[in-house]
């Protein structure tokens, strides 16, 4: 199951490879293929934060085996974004991408979302869970949803006037966040009726 | 024996030559391109005759026709580059007519046709600067709009030119969600409209405008940031004072009045230093007045440029 799922979640650059070679990117490849990555790379953080709540609401448990697949792509789709950048829009000008970083607050944005998204890709494997502990490593890996407010806020800052696809993802981002807080405070209440400390949900199941 | 002749090929047979050699490009882009053809509006229409050549145009190389009219900023039309190609098929171009009023002598309301006859059309190959930083070169075809302000001849007290593009939302469904105001306005200062430079526009690579570059007239003022040349206009009009302008209203710190292309004015969130001509793939040092600054740079001797951008 894991390898279709892989080539599916590897189509969108493949299509825009495709793309590039067939004339299919438009008048402005580079602009092209910096929205799609972006975009990709939204679409994977969304998905893999709903794999929790999509768990629960589908008794589906085994969906959790896939999230670290999903989110190593939501790394790669915005590797392949920050690169095209780096290279096609600013040739590696350090002193560009330096200038634009600290005095553009979209970019600013956008570069935090990615700063963020590091320690979780290197530390995405099963070793890491055992070297940090489980509690430490899932304190890391709640730097997902940072990373996925900075990255809505990268892309409503950048637009020009149309909001409607920054405020649609930030809509959902928005929910898939507060399905956890609800998820956190019903814990809570049940630990304090019940007079014990919280029992640890078990989506620290060990991803295959 | 009777020695069959092969049947003559009739002209109306021959492929275009922008298509040919875009062939590839129109096969990727079949979806869009392909219902176009059928719709036999968005890919090209009518040739014009009688295009004069000017020393005004550059020699530069040409942007392709297939970029220049399926990269469009039209948001009347939809806020992606791709959609006007496809949507503005909606727009009536037949009749339309431009009222022209204000503080003239000669207030009219000219029905397009006439708009045509007003002066010899000439080519004009201009750079087009996006302030977007991107930027193409194109055969515009039409004539100065000084020839119309003459024949209107506005008063003493009319200092600035207003614009008005169509708005219409049976034709412009998509225009609720452009996120700027609609109808959409523009405006310049006499001695700017007066300029030998800007013209009025009705055709493009020997052809009457496609829908989505802003049928059936609009203008080109290539010295200024791409989205002071409005588009299908219906309305012009003299004034006294300086009239208020779309995207200055949509962005007043990012949108100035005058918006002369500067390489020194970054816009807030991004550099104007370079650009993008589409088709190229490093980026291009931005030139001052998109490189008009000998015809034009004397508008503006005296004026602080960072404050009036």
């Amino acid at each position: 199951m894991k390898v279709p799922v892989f080539a599916l979640c590897l189509s969108p650059a493949l299509l825009l490879v495709w793309k590039g070679f067939n004339g299919g990117l438009g008048a402005n490849p580079i602009e092209f293929i910096t929205h799609a990555t972006g975009d990709w790379t939204l679409r994977f953080l969304v998905i893999t934060l709903a794999v929790t709540p999509l768990r629960k609401l589908l008794r589906l448990p085994e969906l959790v085996r896939f999230r670290r697949m999903l989110g190593l792509f939501a790394f790669f789709y915005v590797c392949l974004h920050l690169m095209t950048y780096l290279w096609l829009d600013k040739f590696f000008s350090w002193s560009e991408i330096v200038k634009d970083v600290v005095k553009r607050p979209f970019i600013t944005a956008g570069f935090t979302a990615f700063l963020l998204l590091i320690p979780l890709a290197v530390t995405s494997s099963a070793g890491w869970i055992r070297r940090l502990g489980g509690r430490r490593w899932q304190l890391i890996h709640r730097l997902i949803y940072l990373s996925a407010v900075a990255g809505v806020i990268h892309y409503y800052w950048l637009v020009k006037s149309d909001i409607r696809l920054p405020v649609f993802y930030g809509a959902i981002v928005g929910l898939l966040l507060a399905y956890r807080a609800a998820v956190k405070l019903a814990e809570r209440r049940r630990a304090k009726s019940a007079g014990s400390p919280p029992v640890k949900e078990a989506a620290l199941t060990l991803p295959g | 024996m009777r020695i069959k002749t092969a049947p003559e090929i009739r002209s109306s047979e021959i492929t275009p030559k922008q298509l040919y050699v875009n062939r590839r490009r129109f096969l990727a882009g079949l979806p869009v391109a392909g219902a176009a053809l059928f719709a036999g509006r968005a890919l090209g229409g009518a040739k014009l005759n009688g295009i004069v050549k000017s020393p005004l145009s550059t020699s530069e190389k040409q942007t392709p026709y297939s970029d220049v009219a399926h990269y469009n900023n039209y948001y009347e039309f939809g806020t992606s580059k791709d959609q006007p190609a496809e949507l503005a098929r909606t727009l009536k171009t037949s009749p339309w007519t431009v009222s022209v009023e204000g503080a003239v002598n000669k207030p009219r309301v000219f029905d397009i046709d006439a708009i045509l006859k007003m002066a010899p059309i000439e080519e004009r190959i201009y750079r087009h600067r996006c302030v977007e930083a991107w930027s193409i070169v194109v055969p515009w075809i039409g004539f100065p709009l000084s020839a119309l302000i003459k024949q209107v001849e506005p008063a003493s007290k009319a200092k600035f030119v207003a614009f008005q593009t169509l708005y219409d939302s049976k034709q412009m469904p998509a225009g609720r969600y452009a996120g700027i105001p609609l109808p959409y306005v523009e405006g310049l200062r006499m001695d700017e409209a007066m300029h030998p430079l800007a013209i009025l526009c009705v055709g493009m690579y020997g052809e009457v405008l496609p829908n989505q570059n802003g049928a059936p007239l609009r203008l080109v003022v290539p010295w200024k940031y791409g989205f002071k040349s409005i588009k299908s206009i219906v309305k012009i009009r003299f004034v006294e004072k300086q009239p208020p302008t779309t995207w200055n209203i949509a962005g007043p710190s990012e949108y100035g009045f005058y918006s002369n292309v500067n390489p020194e004015v970054d816009h807030p969130r991004w550099s104007q230093a370079s650009e993008r001509r589409l088709g190229e793939f490093l980026k291009r040092k931005t030139l001052p007045f998109n490189g008009y600054a000998d015809q034009v740079a004397q508008l503006y001797t005296g004026m602080d440029l960072k404050k009036n951008f």
